[in-house]
């Protein structure tokens, strides 16, 4: 994985790294840290390329961070549209590159 | 739906959203701190290098130790500040005088608040080039998150595009990850941030290339490296090109304040070139013509954390004091002599030529209830 | 815009500007255990070294704005400004240490952290190597990550060396 290893100035500790799960990314099992972001845990990976736009098919990955640019929008666990930069990783997510808009699902809507 | 209520609605939970919560919390209001990321601290959390200012703004502190202060007050203030993360105001209702909040990716809560302080930060800006869409074109901001948050390697080499104080300071902080910073580019005739940042790279052998800019990113699927070019004094391309080889194109070309709450709210806003975006006129006490609106921070014009930090505890104590709370209204005078002490310099001379330029003054007589 | 001031408005250090003078050279060249070289030729709202200077040697600052000033009479080399500037702008170079050699006291914030006895490459403000360098002492003053690390090196680079390389 992609990790830094040491650091002049940071403990290791300081990284918000909670505990190993394992995750699939488009079929393939990998492994992230709980509660970091999945885009973070996919970027240690090594993926870079998280979406595909709906018209010129560009490749889109990580870009803001902070949940503001849709540039890394992917489908997780069958929902479209999740802000991977600002979604915590679960054990046994189910993330896969989002091919354009994304299909709603249709659910029953359920009283609250 | 759920519902909340509380006294004070404080909108980001950064350098600004912290102090303005811990001071109007510590005069006696119930606050409420909702946050869009995944921990509380904002820009600070991501900062190794150590801060300037004085004293007052923990000079010679590093910015994560700086953020950790801010998080010991907030837990000192007990059951005074509630937190929400991972949450992001969505909008405002003024006929109910409503805030709405999306929680995760799907669920929705209202609050309803006496007062806000709007302390909603910035977002980076983006210059176009061909292929800038690329994976790989990262926004700095994105980067110190990946590397200094999560621990998370961003690349092996990075171009910088921009020499302020961000494109300075996380330039170093790669070379502290560990990672290469093969150049930063410059479209000015100088550097902008402030200039020992920029000799503590240079000295350690990373270029800083003036009157430079990038031109394309090159790759298929992701970032394989970069072309930049010269400009000349109207920055026009000279024709001087050259490849640069890179895997991440990092972009601190600058920041917008995040207002769309404050304009939802109906705050008198202005453009100001000199504090990058349009930005809510204010009083003394940084509150807004919308007499329930406060803020602080970026948000009110791009500047330093340390400033920040002093405008938060302003208007967290003047919307306090709003509310009929004990405040001590005499700090209002300390606090702005830091601030004025903080924009003296050389540096600070656009800030101050912005603020100007939205300052009101007028509410602060009618603040009290 | 001259040569020179176009790599000033880059971040190297040209010439001598308020807030980055040198020592007067008859004193430098006498004092034991060194005298300070500030290089931070720009006003910005900071001033750890002169609070936190034992000895008063970098006199108090009217504005917080001002750039350093320095009274070499009252400077004994500790170095503490070294490792409490948040610009990294402050050195200490002892021309006592040696015939042909100075000692710099140069801060550091990188990896690996050399030791002891080590040869390190001795940079320029360019980060060009200049000499090689041997590690006298690593010293943490403030306990926070900033280290002072002290390297002999050939004298004539006293006006130059300001960083250092370890390994690679």
């Amino acid at each position: 994985m992609e990790l830094i290893a040491e650091h002049p100035v940071l403990d290791l500790s300081y990284f918000k790294r909670g505990e190993k799960v394992e995750f699939t990314f488009d079929g393939a099992s990998m492994e992230g840290f709980e509660g970091a972001p999945i885009a973070a845990a996919l970027h240690a990976n090594g993926v870079r390329v998280y979406r595909e736009t709906p018209n010129m098919r560009r490749p889109r990955g990580f870009f803001c961070a902070i949940g503001k640019c849709s540039s890394c929008f992917m489908v997780v666990d069958g929902v479209p549209n999740v802000r991977t930069c600002v979604t915590p990783l679960e054990a046994g997510m189910k993330v896969e590159t989002q091919h354009g808009r994304g299909h709603a699902r249709i659910a029953p809507i359920l009283p609250e | 739906m759920t519902d909340i209520s509380t006294d004070i609605l404080v909108v980001g939970g950064g350098a600004a959203g912290l102090s303005a919560a811990s001071e109007a919390a510590s005069c006696g209001a119930r606050v409420l701190v909702v946050e869009s990321d995944l921990q509380l601290g904002g820009q600070l959390v991501k900062q190794t290098h150590k801060f300037f200012g004085s004293k007052d703004e923990y000079a010679g502190t590093r910015g994560y130790k700086i953020a950790g202060i801010l998080l010991d007050e907030i837990e000192e203030c007990g059951r005074g500040v509630e937190v929400l993360t991972n949450a992001t105001v969505t909008g405002y209702y003024a006929e109910d005088k409503t805030f709405t909040v999306m929680r995760g990716e799907d669920s929705y809560s209202r609050i309803k608040a006496r007062r806000a302080i709007i302390a909603t930060g910035a977002s980076e800006r983006l210059i176009p080039f061909p292929n800038n869409d690329l994976p790989g074109v990262y926004g700095a901001g994105a980067v110190q998150t990946l590397m200094n948050v999560y621990g998370v390697t961003p690349g092996r080499r990075v171009l910088m595009v921009g020499a302020g104080n961000i494109g300075l300071i996380v330039s170093y902080q790669l070379m502290q990850a560990g990672v290469e910073v093969a150049a930063v580019v410059e479209a000015m005739p100088r550097i902008g941030g402030y200039w020992v940042h920029a000799a503590k790279i240079r000295r350690l052998g990373v270029p800083i290339l003036l009157k430079h800019s990038i031109k394309e990113a090159l790759g298929g699927r992701v970032v394989e490296g970069a072309v930049i070019t010269e400009l000349d004094d109207k920055f026009n391309p000279t024709g001087q090109e050259r490849s640069v080889d890179c895997d991440v194109i990092c972009l601190a070309v600058g920041l917008s304040p995040t207002t769309e709450i404050l304009s939802h709210a109906g705050c008198k806003m202005r453009y100001v070139p000199e504090l990058c975006g349009s930005v809510a006129e204010r009083d003394r006490t940084m509150r807004t013509s919308n007499p329930d609106f406060w803020s602080a921070g970026d948000a009110m014009g791009i500047e330093e954390a340390s400033a920040a930090m002093v405008e938060g505890r302003i208007a967290g104590l003047c919307a306090a004091n709003s509310l009929g709370l004990p405040a001590k209204m005499e700090k209002l005078d300390e606090y702005w002599a830091r601030l004025d002490h903080l924009r003296a310099g050389e540096v600070g001379e656009k800030i101050r030529s912005g603020i100007v330029k939205v300052s009101r003054g007028g509410w602060e007589a009618c603040c009290n209830e | 815009m001259s040569e020179s001031e176009s790599l000033f408005n880059s971040g190297i250090l040209t010439d001598e500007r308020p807030g980055a003078i040198r020592p007067p050279c008859d004193k430098w060249k006498a004092k034991k255990s060194g005298l300070v070289i500030v290089e931070c030729p720009q006003r910005i709202p900071c001033n750890p070294c002169a609070t936190s200077c034992p000895t008063g040697a970098i006199l108090p600052f009217e504005d917080i704005n001002d750039t350093p000033v320095i009274d070499y009479e009252k400077c004994t080399g500790c170095a503490i400004c070294v490792a409490v500037c948040p610009g990294l702008a402050c050195f200490v170079v002892d021309l006592s240490f040696g015939k042909d050699k100075a000692l710099y006291k140069l801060p550091y914030e990188m990896l690996p952290l050399p030791s002891k006895g080590d040869s390190v490459t001795c940079l320029g403000r360019s980060g060009e190597a200049l000499a090689k360098g041997t590690v006298e002492a690593v010293i943490e003053p403030k306990r926070d990550k900033t280290y002072v690390i002290h390297v002999s090196a050939p004298k004539e680079f006293a006006n130059d060396i300001r960083a250092i390389k370890v390994g690679g």
